[in-house]
């Protein structure tokens, strides 16, 4: 199973600016002195082989939108969480590989707040004759959401005019829903409205998307019923907003969680590999990449058998599990 | 989970041994709920946490209750003599910035009240 990542950012989309791209310059500028980079071939074997990830790169701005690529899956179908400003880039994808053939698309709504649904309004695909979007979720008021986000005075154009079939897909929680390219249980999860966690299961690999989750530390019972969910899953898209600190004094209540507790959760789940992510707006690409570097510092500290790989999850990202 | 404690004047240092997870967290809880009252009147707590072995997530959060419960009643905690490994989760979970943290236990008494690090050092 493949799984992109279009969109990575909590809450709101962010993006360089020109002050972060002037100062990661001269960096780069002050690394490359004296290399005799004179051709562009040099240069960016210079950068990917001799520059840190956070000047080499960036992880993006745009709010939740992850697609899986299950073995299975029929040439013209698609499988994505969430429909976060990720989506325009994904639809952008997705148009190009069909090539004008009519596409399903299946989405998988963890919520709808608007950082959920905000790319939904420019998902090209949903613009196309022929095409067909399938929207899962649990919330009763999935269909209202999408649909008022395009009423006047937010939107120009209604979402009655929009050229796709659109299907809305009630999916119950704790219940396993079998699809022809793999099965997704939803898991109820604390968030303001509510959330839902997705673990997807396919040819024995599994990933669980879980984003804005709060752990509540002192319910024994609902850590269990998440461990259970997790557990020995390949991989965890976990919402790591917060520092723990934040997450249990000035942000509790806020619906959202950190890296030390997806750190525990799933060393106690026996999962395999860990994926931050709804990365905090406010944090630059030096801070995320210290934020991750300090979560594979307390991994280590705190491993007993299994390892755990943990990685910050970044607009573009690829996982072949 | 076992918390030994020892007082220097107005000042209560507290000594909780083992390890505080999520297992020992609610006995933590109990055991501490009676010493807190001690924070009442303005009176300081040192929490020594030489004995500490680990701390999770949940052992952090109640030492933020305590914190909190303390400021209420006009008291306050201070934390001294973390291990590396301690110090270290500390760090990576940002609760250095909940907490005024001493390398040890006499410059914690010291910050917290003079009469206190003057009666540790008389032994």
């Amino acid at each position: 199973m493949l799984i992109r990542f279009w969109g990575t950012r909590g809450s709101l989309p962010v993006a360089l600016t020109w002050r972060d791209l002037r100062d990661r310059l001269a960096r780069v500028l002050v690394a490359a002195n004296g290399r005799g980079l004179d051709t562009v071939e040099k240069a960016q074997a210079f950068a990917e082989q001799q520059l840190g990830f956070p000047l080499r790169h960036t992880f993006g701005g745009h709010t939740s939108c992850v697609e899986l690529e299950p073995p299975d899956a029929e040439p013209d179908e698609y499988f994505v969480c969430d429909m976060g400003s990720g989506a325009r880039p994904f639809g952008e994808h997705v148009a190009a590989r069909q090539a004008g053939r009519p596409a399903t698309i299946n989405v998988f709504m963890s919520h709808m707040h608007w950082d959920h649904i905000m790319g939904f309004p420019f998902f090209g695909p949903a613009y196309t004759h022929g095409n067909r979007i399938r929207i899962h979720g649990c919330h009763e008021a999935l269909e209202h959401a999408f649909r008022r986000q395009q009423e006047p005075p937010s939107f120009p154009v209604p979402f009655s005019q929009l050229s796709a079939e659109v299907e809305f897909v009630h999916l119950a929680p704790g219940q396993v829903h079998r699809f022809p390219a793999f099965t997704v249980t939803p898991q109820p999860q604390h968030h303001s409205g509510d959330s839902y966690g997705f673990r997807f299961e396919s040819h024995g690999k599994s990933v669980v998307y879980t984003t804005d989750s709060e752990h509540k530390l002192d319910d024994h019972s609902a850590r269990q019923k998440i461990v259970e969910f997790f557990y020995q899953a390949d991989l965890v898209i976990f919402d790591a907003m917060y520092s723990l600190a934040d997450a249990v004094s000035v942000k509790a209540d806020w619906g959202h969680s950190s890296n030390v507790v997806g750190v525990e959760l799933c060393q106690a789940a026996r999962v395999r590999k860990l994926a931050l992510f709804h990365h905090e707006p406010a944090n630059d690409d030096d801070a995320i990449e210290r934020i991750l570097r300090e979560t594979r510092r307390l991994e280590e500290l705190t491993r007993e058998e299994q390892r755990l790989e943990v990685i910050a999850a970044y607009d573009g990202l690829e996982i072949e599990l | 989970m076992r918390i030994s404690q020892r007082r220097y004047a107005d000042t209560l240092v507290l000594s909780p041994v083992g390890r505080l997870d999520h297992d020992s967290c609610d006995a933590f809880s109990e055991a501490l709920k009676p010493l807190l009252e001690e924070a009442r009147g303005g009176h300081p707590i040192v929490l020594d946490l030489s004995a500490l072995e680990y701390v999770s997530s949940a052992g952090l959060r109640l030492l933020m209750l305590a914190g909190k419960q303390a400021r209420s009643q006009g008291g306050r905690i201070v934390i001294a003599a973390m291990r590396p490994l301690v110090a270290e989760i500390f760090q990576i979970s940002r609760f250095t910035m909940l907490f005024e943290i001493h390398p040890g236990v006499r410059e914690a008494l010291t910050a917290a009240s003079p009469q206190a690090a003057a009666a540790f050092d008389r032994g």
